[in-house]
């Protein structure tokens, strides 16, 4: 394994590609611009509320606007008497059908309509179609509900009391609020490492619950054809084929009479992962009315109901000797699930991969416990690009290691680089069991410190601090888990998480690919051509990608977790692969040869020793769909497919420092320097990995400083629009400034490890280190996020409250 | 009630509610669907039109406030086979990601540029505040209209030329 160290504040220009003469044609890895571009820049996306089909009624949902309550009636008969009103479904109608309830991806039940008791506020209620969809809103005055108010369950700390109300009483033997209780490590070892440490550090660490939010809310247009018992569903979603199974085994409908499409994605980060509702709504609105029904939520609703992220209540506590050699972390995790249990995790991670908290260091134990609880809140939880939970695990030890660094008094750099898994320790294996496959940390740290000028930026602050200006320097380094994963250990509902990839080359040599992930904006279509081409010689502009429509693509669990290319760019480097040892038969009976004696240079094969006796690519699959003699066992194409099941997950990591400077007088926290380091193996297309990174530090800041899902004491959501759920604009965030090494995975086909989710998992831990360290004179060791002004304020006056 | 507009220098005259956003004249009404909706409270701007050169977030007017006025959206952007430069800059400077605030951001650039040709990026950060990108932390939306800036002539479209 080999490190390579480059620095990139900017993208690299276009890298010249020696086996192929036109630069404007270029072909694998390197900086180009995207395929899914031209038609972006013109407003030629097809998004899902763009869907228009003949007859096509909307869909609205009555919401509920209580957190707890008993659903005592609800009258229709207004609502049905509105004359563009085509239908009016509640959740006795769904009772009918035995779709009152759906499973979750979490082995729960979750309410599609209510039924006996709204539990969060925002629960779906009931559902009417009309033709338009101002019509349907109208509609949904009409509808009289009456509800009686139970007790509401806000306070997961609270959830478990004793007499507390039982949200969950429509599950057999539920007689709590509690849902799971989970661990890792050894605890008895872990304890023995506690007692005997010269420094113990804990403090009370919470994630608060935050929200996705992607630009584009959720949606569906399903059309049912009653004739031929086919059900086209087009969706928000970023697991097309995940979700088309699920359909056939909640809804009934065959398979193979269900075709999901996913059109263009206007953002998902995990918030469009599970079924809703909605979707489910839709389904049964086009089955009851036979016309096409499209749902899509508006702000609100998403904000409300759809999954939010993170919810954690962390107590953490590190085990250190005085020269700041850290032995051994530990920490009980309480875990607000919100009504129902609908995280979408692996199957035998209900707290997902929250055990690689660990981080990036080596040591001697450590121990982890989670408890879920069900509270009066929306359901979800794994979303938000958090690479399931690593962001929250990232976070806890990250700032549990500055807590750490203050109490020993070290520089919180020296504290990580002192600690980190050394290089020759690779492949490492972590202490509640994970491998952690390759990295070289000391670099990357080492570069992000220069980058910035980490010693000048501290001898600044000290004249600062002496002028009682207030400037923050905030460290991170994180290792990510990604890529999940191999099918031994990771399912979700029974589905192993492999991906399937189909590679063709048509006769003139121009290619498809076809993939069963999901973009939102990743850049699939680019990024798949340009490992295809890379493999196969064929320019990317040759290529072509499809995906989101389960008619047309092979079996995969979709886009999550940073899973896309450790997966599914891994199945198309094997299928092109697969592709190119065919055409090396084929070359080889064209060229009167035997394979063993042709060579592969990007783009063709030759005979060894004599560079004129060639085949090009697009040769070869002319041979192979024409009139060559094929070998025996070759059949004529040059198509290949492969379902790739990974050997193990892929660690990309990354060092990052935030500057901060805070107002005295308000509490307002400026961002005004971010550099960040990543680590991704193998690097596609750098322009869209350092969009990737990009994205991730904005949500990061954001997480940090303002972005909020609150509730009060009544249960009302109190981030239910932009104008309460603050989201940053290009006035909150910094010019970003970027750097990488590169330490491949060796044993991801390609060396690729992913980058979707990294920067969101890092960059938390960065910005509120740094608006900690600024507040160090005030004798601050934690705050908690959003570090709001309002809320920095208060922790300047020595009351640094948890966010309520 | 009837109303009549120019959208992308076509005049339109289409018979609507009175409580018909501009947003959904746009996208239904019209079939214009490359302006987006994405909040209702004006903060999100993934809506955002020209209205008489201005930009303006199309949830929050109705199609009835924007009668006898000169609308235009990112269709209307190229000229012909010609991209403007701002479409051009997002495409070279990787501006977009999702694409869902993409029109909005180009259109508010496109204002931007028309009154002041060289933004400094405080003053570009400042135009697009009102709007929302979740994908890009913004750095490359501002390279995308630095580059627009400095690219002032129309870019011939390859895509266009090619089709």
């Amino acid at each position: 394994m080999t490190t390579v160290q480059e620095r990139s504040p900017m993208p690299q220009e276009r890298e010249p590609n020696p086996a192929h003469s036109d630069p404007d044609r270029p072909i694998g890895y390197g900086r180009i611009q995207r395929k899914e571009d031209p038609r972006f820049i013109r407003g030629k996306g097809r998004y899902i509320d763009d869907i228009v089909l003949p007859g096509m009624l909307h869909g609205a949902i009555l919401r509920s606007p209580m957190a707890h309550a008993r659903l005592v009636s609800i009258d229709t008969t207004e609502a049905l008497a509105h004359p563009k009103v085509h239908a009016v479904i509640t959740g006795k109608d769904l009772e009918g059908l035995n779709l009152a309830w759906a499973p979750t991806l979490s082995a729960d039940v979750q309410a599609v309509l209510a039924t006996d008791k709204v539990r969060f506020q925002g629960q779906e209620v009931a559902f009417v179609v009309a033709e338009d969809r101002y019509s349907a809103r109208d509609a949904l005055e009409l509808i009289d509900v009456e509800y009686e108010e139970l007790p509401v369950v806000i306070d997961a700390r609270r959830a478990l009391d004793p007499g507390t109300a039982v949200i969950r009483d429509d599950k057999d033997g539920q007689t709590d609020n509690h849902i799971f209780d989970w661990e890792a490590g050894d605890k008895a070892e872990t304890d023995a490492v506690f007692a005997r440490a010269d420094v113990v550090v804990s403090e009370e660490v919470i994630y608060p619950r935050v929200h996705p939010a992607p630009m584009e809310t959720c949606g569906a247009v399903a059309d049912y054809d009653p004739i031929d018992g086919k059900l086209t569903l087009y969706e928000t979603t970023q697991a097309p084929h995940a979700h088309r199974t699920l359909y056939a085994m909640v809804a009934g409908i065959p398979e193979h009479k269900i075709r999901v499409i996913a059109g263009d994605i206007g953002g998902g980060f995990g918030n469009k992962v599970g079924i809703y509702p909605g979707y489910i709504c839709a389904v049964v609105g086009s089955i009851v009315t036979g016309k096409p029904v499209k749902w899509v939520e508006d702000r609100s609703e998403n904000l409300m109901s759809t999954s939010f992220a993170r919810d954690y209540l962390m107590k953490g506590e590190v085990a250190a000797t005085t020269d700041g050699k850290i032995l051994a972390v530990r920490t009980h995790v309480l875990a607000d699930h919100g009504a129902f249990n609908a995280t979408a995790q692996p199957t035998k991670y209900p707290a997902g991969f929250f055990s690689i908290f660990t981080g990036s260091y080596d040591l001697e134990a450590a121990y982890c416990s989670v408890t879920g609880v069900y509270t009066n809140k929306a359901p979800g939880g794994v979303a938000y690009a958090c690479s399931f939970r690593v962001t929250e695990a990232v976070y806890l030890v990250e700032r549990m290691i500055d807590v750490l660094a203050r109490k020993l008094e070290m520089d919180p750099a020296e504290l990580r680089l002192k600690n980190f898994i050394k290089p020759e320790q690779f492949p490492y294996k972590n202490k509640t069991g994970w491998e952690y496959d390759s990295g070289d940390y000391e670099p990357a740290m080492r570069m992000c410190m220069e980058q910035i000028g980490y010693d000048d930026l501290r001898r600044e602050q000290a004249e600062k601090r002496a002028r009682g200006e207030l400037m923050g320097i905030g460290v991170s380094f994180f290792t990510e888990t990604v890529g999940a994963g191999p099918r031994k250990h990771m399912d979700i509902v029974g589905l192993g998480m492999n991906d399937g990839a189909e590679v063709r080359v048509h006769p003139t040599g121009k290619a498809v690919v076809r993939i069963s992930v999901q973009t939102q904006g990743q850049g699939h279509e680019t990024t798949f051509a340009q490992i295809v081409g890379e493999e196969l010689g064929i320019p990317t502009d040759d290529i072509e990608v499809v995906h989101g429509d389960t008619d047309q693509t092979p079996f995969g669990l979709g886009t999550y977790g940073s899973r896309s290319t450790p997966v599914s760019g891994a199945a198309v480097a094997l299928a092109a692969r697969k592709v190119r040892e065919k055409a090396k038969a084929i070359a080889a009976a064209m060229l009167e040869t035997r394979p063993e004696d042709l060579e592969w240079e990007k783009g063709r094969f030759f005979v060894k020793g004599d560079p004129s006796a060639a085949k090009t690519i697009a040769e070869i699959a002319l041979g192979a769909h024409g009139t060559v003699a094929l070998p025996e066992g070759i059949d004529g194409n040059l198509d290949a497919e492969v379902t790739y099941d990974p050997p193990n997950l892929t660690f990309p990591f990354g060092a990052y420092i935030c500057v901060v400077d805070v107002d005295p007088g308000t509490g307002k926290v400026k961002v005004r320097r971010f550099v960040a380091v990543d680590d991704c193996g193998t690097r596609i297309n750098p322009m869209i990995v350092e969009g990737q990174i990009h994205g991730g530090l904005a949500d990061g800041v954001g997480m940090a400083l303002m972005e909020f899902i609150g509730f009060d004491e009544q249960g009302n959501c109190l981030g239910g629009s932009f104008m309460d759920y603050l989201i940053p604009t290009a006035m909150e965030v910094p010019d970003w400034e970027t750097g990488y090494t590169v330490t491949p995975s060796p044993h991801h086909p390609i060396g690729a490890k992913g980058i979707g989710e990294s920067a969101t998992v890092g960059s938390p831990p960065a910005v509120v280190n740094a608006v900690v360290d600024a507040l160090a004179p005030f004798g601050i060791t934690h705050m908690d996020m959003p570090c709001t002004p309002a809320r920095v304020w208060e922790a300047m006056q020595g009351r640094p409250t948890p966010p309520v | 009630m009837h109303v009549t507009m120019t959208v992308n220098g076509t005049e339109v005259t289409r018979n609507v509610e009175p409580r018909l956003l501009l947003v959904h004249f746009l996208r239904e009404t019209l079939g214009l669907t490359g302006t987006h909706w994405g909040c209702d409270t004006s903060n999100c701007g993934t809506c955002v039109v020209l209205v008489d050169g201005e930009p303006v977030k199309s949830c929050t007017a109705l199609a009835a406030m924007t009668a006898g006025h000169e609308v235009r959206t990112v269709e209307g952007m190229a000229d012909g086979g010609t991209l403007d430069p701002v479409q051009q800059g997002f495409m070279e400077a990787h501006g977009l990601q999702c694409g869902f605030c993409t029109p909005g951001m180009m259109l508010t650039a496109r204002a931007l540029l028309d009154r002041e040709p060289d933004p400094d990026e405080a003053t570009i950060r400042e135009a697009i505040s009102g709007q929302i990108c979740r994908c890009t932390g913004y750095a490359t939306i501002v390279r995308s209209i630095q580059w627009a800036a400095a690219h002032p002539a129309a870019a011939p479209s390859e895509q266009e030329v090619t089709a």
